[in-house]
């Protein structure tokens, strides 16, 4: 049993979510703002948190930097209506293991919380794009070639992804296992979080698309 | 300085309206709030009006006596409103420099030779009135706030204009002697700016936040026109077709597509790169068929003027409307990179598939909408499909980078 924080202002949604999630997954408190998210966690000490990003107080990024400010090591997976590389980015770099839009399914959305609980990273289609993007040009000297820079096998994982493929389709495409599939995304989101490309941010703040 | 009460009033619907001397804020009888609102203009100017005029040869004086008589009080409930003696002072006191001015100045004797400056400072005076009467209207009633709050410095002003105005009826006497005369003007402009300071400095912040506020009010205005043009519009849509849930999802989609460009999409034309084209394309097939359309894209080019990209945008467009149409797919995924010399376009849906060799010879979509087309143009297409397993169609394209 999976225990889940939903950390949203819309109550609505909240209760949408609820209702959406399956059996697996035990919904063990909600929150509606910074200061009220912060306080559940740090009492309930869920396996993970669906985070919304746009939230009264400073947002998803002010909860992620004080509950893992605080060394927790609760998962968080963000989730959000909105998918402006700024707000997908910056989530990613503030700690969240995952981004899923609002609009996915509650199946989807039940597998997502479950591989994030493991310790995997959920990259939806968008973030996939927005990472190939982001670390497509190189011109810019690298700090750290191992963090900067994506492996030829990680490239073509995002590109499936990008495509629309699931991970199991993936692993049949490149005719790996579906646990190689997630160490390749997981080792995609370390790269994400500390990579020091300063064209990261910038990227994802110039390129204000959806 | 002045009363705001009286602008505030509604200025009536009827064509015509008897002047009214109102006791709320009357600093002698009303007269002068009274006209202002008749001519829509501050009382402060009406009042000045006056005071000018009473300096030269008294007309103002006379003029106010015959208008307080021949103008009827305003109805007004319960005991009379006291009198704002401390603005009456700072007018008196003004007056009475300008007055001692006058006489010094022998101007007010020779009454024909004032009379310009009179008639000058009055018309600019409703000039700078009229400028704009709404924009007049806040900084004023900003600036009277602010005075009112500082009173020590309004009297501080009062005093020193009341002191100038006294030494000018001292050296009146050796009125030869110009030198105090001209250093009591120094006091009386001194105490004038000390009253005008605050109020110069609170019409600039008013300025400045009129200003801010007037954009605000564009973006809003903006924003409740988006709202009421496509999200209310939709609502109400919805509301009609509740009973097709087919149809509700097409308009909450389009109507999301709609708000997500306004929201985060810089104004881009869509005929100018790749990447927007297909957003494009790919907004227009999901509107037409309800089937939801996720694009991504990686990279971006811009449109070739001989026209291979514009005819692998065409086959992405028939590949996205055989999905749409034919796989029963509850969604489709389009992916658009260029990277390199080379443009690749992905179009998978999740659906039923089919048997590619099955497909008769005859059938236009596939072999010469996306194959045939691509390979006219030195482009690749290729189909993957297999029946239960869905379809992906990637078309290829060589791009020349400029």
């Amino acid at each position: 049993m999976t225990r889940v924080l939903i950390v949203d202002d819309h109550r609505l949604f909240r209760s949408g979510v609820r209702a959406e999630l399956g059996d697996s997954i035990e919904v063990v408190g909600e929150a509606e703002d910074v200061e009220s998210a912060v306080k559940a966690i740090a009492e309930q000490q869920p396996d993970v948190v669906l985070l919304d990003v746009h939230m009264p107080g400073g947002g998803g990024q002010e909860v992620l930097r004080r509950v893992l400010g605080s060394g927790s090591q609760v998962r968080f997976l963000a989730l959000s209506v909105s998918d402006a590389a700024e707000d997908v980015i910056g989530v990613i770099r503030g700690g969240a293991r995952g981004y899923v839009t609002k609009n996915i399914s509650g199946k989807e959305l039940t597998d997502a919380i479950r591989r994030v609980a493991e310790g995997d990273a959920v990259f939806s289609p968008r973030l996939a794009g927005f990472v190939l993007d982001a670390f497509a040009s190189s011109e810019a000297p690298s700090i750290d070639p191992e963090l900067d820079s994506l492996t030829q096998r990680e490239r073509e994982v995002l590109r499936l992804i990008a495509r629309g493929y699931a991970y199991k389709e993936i692993a049949k495409e490149l005719f790996i296992s579906v646990k190689t599939v997630e160490t390749h995304v997981s080792s995609v989101l370390r790269k994400l979080q500390l990579s020091n490309r300063h064209e990261l941010s910038r990227w994802a703040t110039a390129r204000r698309l959806v | 300085m002045a009363d705001q009460k009286t602008l505030a009033e509604p200025t009536g619907d009827a064509p015509y309206r008897r002047m009214m001397r109102p006791m709320e804020g009357r600093l002698i009888g009303g007269v002068a709030q009274g006209l202002a609102t008749q001519l829509s203009l501050d009382p402060v100017v009406i009042r000045l009006m006056f005071m000018l005029l009473s300096v030269v040869d008294g007309i103002g004086t006379v003029a106010y006596a015959v208008l307080w008589m021949i103008t009827p009080r305003q109805p007004y409930e319960g005991p009379a409103p006291q009198r704002d003696w401390s603005q009456l002072a700072a007018f008196s006191a003004i007056g009475m420099a300008l007055l001692a001015f006058g006489w010094i100045t022998g101007a007010s004797q020779g009454g024909l030779g004032m009379l310009p400056f009179a008639v000058g400072g009055i018309g600019a005076l409703i000039l700078w009135q009229q400028a704009d009467p709404e924009r007049r209207k806040n900084w004023v009633s900003g600036t009277s706030k602010s005075i009112r709050k500082n009173r020590v410095r309004t009297l501080l002003g009062v005093l020193l204009v009341v002191g100038g105005a006294i030494g000018f009826l001292v050296v009146q006497d050796e009125f030869a002697q110009a030198r105090p005369g001209l250093l009591f003007t120094v006091v009386v402009v001194g105490g004038l700016a000390v009253i005008a300071t605050p109020w110069l400095a609170g019409l600039w912040k008013e300025l400045q936040l009129e200003r801010r506020e007037r954009i605000r009010q564009e973006e809003r205005a903006e924003v409740a026109a988006m709202v009421h043009d496509s999200v209310l519009h939709t609502l109400t849509l919805i509301q009609r077709v509740a009973h097709d849930p087919r149809e509700v999802t097409r308009l909450a989609r389009s109507q999301e597509r709609e708000l997500r460009n306004w929201l985060y999409q810089p104004a881009q034309d869509a005929d100018a790169t790749l990447a927007a084209a297909v957003r494009r394309i790919a907004a227009e097939e999901e509107d037409a068929h309800g089937v939801p359309i996720e694009v991504v894209c990686v990279g971006d080019v811009d449109l070739d003027s001989g026209g291979r990209l514009a005819a692998m945008l065409k086959a992405a467009r028939q590949a996205m409307v055989n999905a749409a149409k034919y796989s029963e797919s509850p969604s489709i995924s389009v992916y658009a990179e260029v990277e390199g010399e080379e443009a690749t376009i992905f179009v998978k849906d999740r659906g039923k598939g089919f048997d590619l060799e099955a497909v008769p010879l005859d059938r236009m979509g596939i072999r010469q909408s996306i194959v045939g087309r691509m390979e006219r143009h030195g482009g690749t297409a290729r189909v993957r499909t297999e029946l239960g397993e869905g379809t992906e169609v990637m078309l290829t394209m060589k791009v020349e980078r400029a």
